[in-house]
């Protein structure tokens, strides 16, 4: 587990283009075919590719700069980043490698501009690292930390949920750590198997407490990540790692946050409703760009769910009220995934609407295969067949 | 001399060598004292020479924090609150230390540290409201008794989770250094919290980020009913300072004086050279573990009442004052008396008290309220109107009228 995590495996093999700063984790050569590269997000119709596309979205609109500049996920993480040091000179960052810009670039260069003091490593210690960083924010000091991968926050587990999670409640709010965010890359790369694939969104969801968001892309990850680090709560900031590099859109050049606890309806459809989050949308999307041309006349609404906990039910249900019908999909396995929690909801407010079974598309009841992902994931072909299901009920 | 090691993870450097060693055998690390058991000064360089009224100070907020524990005590034999915890025999390390920090200086206990909170300044009155959970309690009657905390005085919610303030305290100690403060971070915990992964991870990333911290452990030898043979087979906590690279002490935790001195120090290092210190003060706890455990399940009554003859943190510094003339049989009689019937007059102050209102269960969880938690505030409030038998409401304070 370690000598891979401190590697940059990840970034060397597949989609991800070789970094120059370290080598010797690399294949030599050209890297092999990118199969975890995700075919489809270069032409989303949700990725902004003119400044006139970005400010046309009612939550950017009011930026007076209409500038934009063409990032990728992990520069905009990086933009957000250097953003928060230059506005809060009490932010500090802090994590496994970061210093020299993190295994996946989102911290490039912020150490050199903000000093070792605001920018810097700790030592290899998950749990470390987040009591370290509620200890920072209880204090009155911004913490954002970092988790390389979130398949490792589980030694951190205890400290994010017995106290980040209660820390405001149980001292009748004379404390908080308001302050803290913790980021960490999630979901599937293509080979990342059991240990750089998962998506712990469902354990922190059952945690009255935090709040838990995914960005989709380059312009929703800034304006979230802000956001966030500067929400008056803790939150879990899982960065879809597979878009570190694959997403690339303009993004505002000004400072701007995008609403937690917001859903945003991506496309508006009349049939059925369809869920998701981070890059699991643009699976989505190809599954209706599918469905809608294999069943003519058929218009599906797609939503990103953006913030887990506490969700937006009533963007979900007032889109399930209309459309009857609802799938939920996300890469974690599927049962007490988040899409349980939605079902759920759903079922109990839009009960008399519904015209068939809500359906989760879910990665299946096991652990995160090397070899097996293309069978495991809830791709295109599965989405629509679950699409074409929930219409011929 | 032999060639020195190039290896990068040799951080202080080291030499080869041909000789095979494993290193077996060390010096166990000494235990600094300043009074004997009869409370005389066995080096009269080392008397810190506190003044009258703080010596006195201290002295009567030991006898008040035994007070205190005997009352609590028993108010939950009786089933009056839930839970409490007694600080017996442990009165030294918490008063000797409190004693040498500022309130500038933020405090993060484990959950047998009242004497610092008492001499901070928590009021008798602020200990019951929170033992009592009432509409007084500053964490809103939402922790079990004993989980006590304090913006006003510094000191951090207490929480049951063992070690997980070690780190937190790590973090903050850093924050205070980050935000120019010329205040350090104490953090509280026992030995055998001592064993849990935060404290490793806390130890090790305060030496790393050059935190301004005290950890001070309170080794009282029993973790519950595990004694200290079965918790670690090193010596002791201490030992493991040397291993962080931390400047490390341990401490005759019956010994106020010692005890005061050694935080004293380790102050100094923390705030004026800007990194962590590790203490251990080596005591004995005389009382039961909790309401919850009868102690003579695991160990002879003989050996508590020993250690209550023998070595007893508070008579030890009785006999000090004794010594110098400040203290005596009527000044204890008179103050134990006053002291009691204030003890008793906040504890039926307590006791009177209502619960605080219902709505603080689902307020806080966040900074507001988000629509679950309103739902089922709502849902709630409708259920207590439909069964008013289910839902007795009448030992809780109203709700704040709306501004």
């Amino acid at each position: 587990m370690l000598a891979l995590r401190r590697s940059t495996h990840l970034l060397t093999k597949g989609f991800c283009s070789p970094v120059s700063v370290r080598t010797f984790a690399s294949p030599s050569g050209n890297p092999p075919p990118a199969e975890g590269f995700m075919p489809g997000v270069s032409s989303s119709k949700f990725i902004k590719n003119t400044s006139e596309q970005v400010f046309a979205n009612s939550e950017l609109k009011h930026l007076k700069n209409g500038e934009t500049k063409k990032l990728n996920l992990f520069q905009a993480i990086n933009e957000a980043l250097h953003t928060a040091l230059v506005t809060d000179n009490k932010a500090i960052i802090f994590g496994e490698d970061v210093a020299f810009g993190g295994v996946f670039r989102c911290t490039m260069g912020l150490e050199a501009k903000f000093g070792k003091a605001r920018v810097f490593n700790t030592p290899l210690t998950e749990q470390g690292i987040a009591g370290f960083a509620i200890g920072v924010a209880a204090t009155g000091s911004t913490a954002i930390a970092e988790i390389q991968f979130a398949d490792y926050v589980f030694p951190a587990f205890d400290q994010l949920v017995n106290e980040a999670a209660k820390y405001r409640y149980r001292s009748g709010d004379q404390f908080d750590v308001g302050g803290l965010t913790v980021r960490m890359p999630c979901m599937a790369v293509g080979h990342g198997a059991l240990y750089h694939s998962q998506s712990p969104e469902a354990y922190f969801a059952h945690t009255p407490g935090l709040k838990i968001v995914v960005p989709r892309s380059p312009i929703q990850a800034k304006g979230l990540l802000l956001a966030s680090i500067r929400d008056r709560n803790p939150v879990i900031f899982q960065e879809p790692k597979i878009l570190y590099r694959a997403a690339v859109e303009q993004v505002p050049v000004d400072d701007y946050v995008l609403p937690l606890g917001k859903a945003e309806v991506l496309k508006e459809g009349k049939d059925v409703t369809i869920v998701g989050w981070g890059s699991q949308l643009y699976v989505l999307e190809n599954a209706i760009a599918l469905a809608e041309k294999q069943m003519p006349g058929l218009s599906c609404e797609l939503i990103d769910l953006r913030t887990i906990l506490p969700w937006d039910v009533e963007t979900i249900a007032k889109s399930v009220n209309k459309t009857g019908r609802l799938i939920i999909s996300h890469e974690a396995p599927v049962t007490m995934g988040f899409a349980s929690e939605i079902a759920s909801k759903i079922q109990e407010r839009c009960f008399l609407r519904l015209e068939a079974p809500i359906q989760r598309i879910c990665g299946y009841d096991t652990p995160f295969s090397l070899a097996f992902e293309k069978f495991y994931m809830p791709n295109a072909h599965r989405c629509f067949d679950g699409i074409k299901r929930v219409m011929e009920y | 001399m032999a060639p020195i090691v190039s290896f990068p993870g040799a951080v202080d450097g080291s030499h080869y060598t041909e000789n095979l060693t494993f290193l077996l055998k060390y010096e166990t690390i000494p235990t600094y004292r300043v009074l004997d058991t009869e409370g005389n000064v066995l080096d009269p360089a080392q008397d810190p020479k506190l003044d009258k009224d703080l010596c006195l100070k201290l002295y009567q907020h030991m006898l008040t924090l035994n007070g205190m524990d005997l009352i609590l005590y028993e108010a939950q034999r009786q089933g009056r609150i839930s839970f409490y915890m007694t600080n017996y025999g442990e009165e030294a390390a918490h008063l000797g230390s409190a004693a040498a920090l500022t309130l500038e200086d933020v405090i993060y206990g484990q959950y047998r540290e009242a004497g610092v909170i008492m001499y901070r300044g928590f009021t008798l009155d602020q200990f019951m409201n929170q033992c009592y959970s009432n509409a007084s309690d500053l964490g809103k009657g939402r922790q079990m008794p004993v989980h006590y905390g304090t913006k006003e005085l510094n000191v951090q919610t207490i929480s049951s989770p063992l070690g997980t303030q070690i780190p937190q305290a790590a973090g903050t100690a850093y924050a205070l250094k980050q935000q120019g403060k010329k205040a350090c971070c104490v953090c509280y915990f026992g030995e055998g919290a001592a064993s849990e992964g935060d404290f490793h991870a806390g130890l090790n990333i305060a030496a790393t980020t050059e935190s301004p911290v005290i950890f001070f452990c309170r080794n009282n030898g029993y973790a519950i009913s595990t004694p200290a043979r079965e918790q670690y087979r090193g010596d002791g906590i201490a030992s493991r300072g040397h291993g962080y690279g931390m400047a490390t002490a341990r401490v005759d935790g019956n010994d106020i004086l010692a005890v005061y001195n050694t935080m004293k120090e380790a102050r100094r290092i923390a705030v004026e050279e800007g990194r962590p210190v590790l203490i251990e003060a080596l005591t004995y706890r005389v009382g039961h573990h909790s309401t919850s455990d009868d102690s003579s399940a695991y160990r002879s009554k003989k050996e508590v009442s020993d250690w209550q003859r023998l070595d007893s943190p508070i008579n030890r510094f009785r006999k000090y004052l004794e010594n110098k003339g400040w203290w005596d049989n009527e000044k204890e009689a008179a103050f134990k008396k006053s002291s009691r019937a204030e003890i008793l007059a906040a504890f039926a102050r307590a006791e009177k008290q209502k619960k605080p209102p219902i709505e603080n269960m689902f307020t806080d969880v966040y900074d507001e309220l988000p629509w679950n938690l309103q739902e089922q505030k709502a849902e709630l409030a409708e259920l207590m109107k439909k069964y008013p038998e289910a839902y007795d409401a009448s030992g809780y304070a109203t709700s704040a009228p709306k501004a």
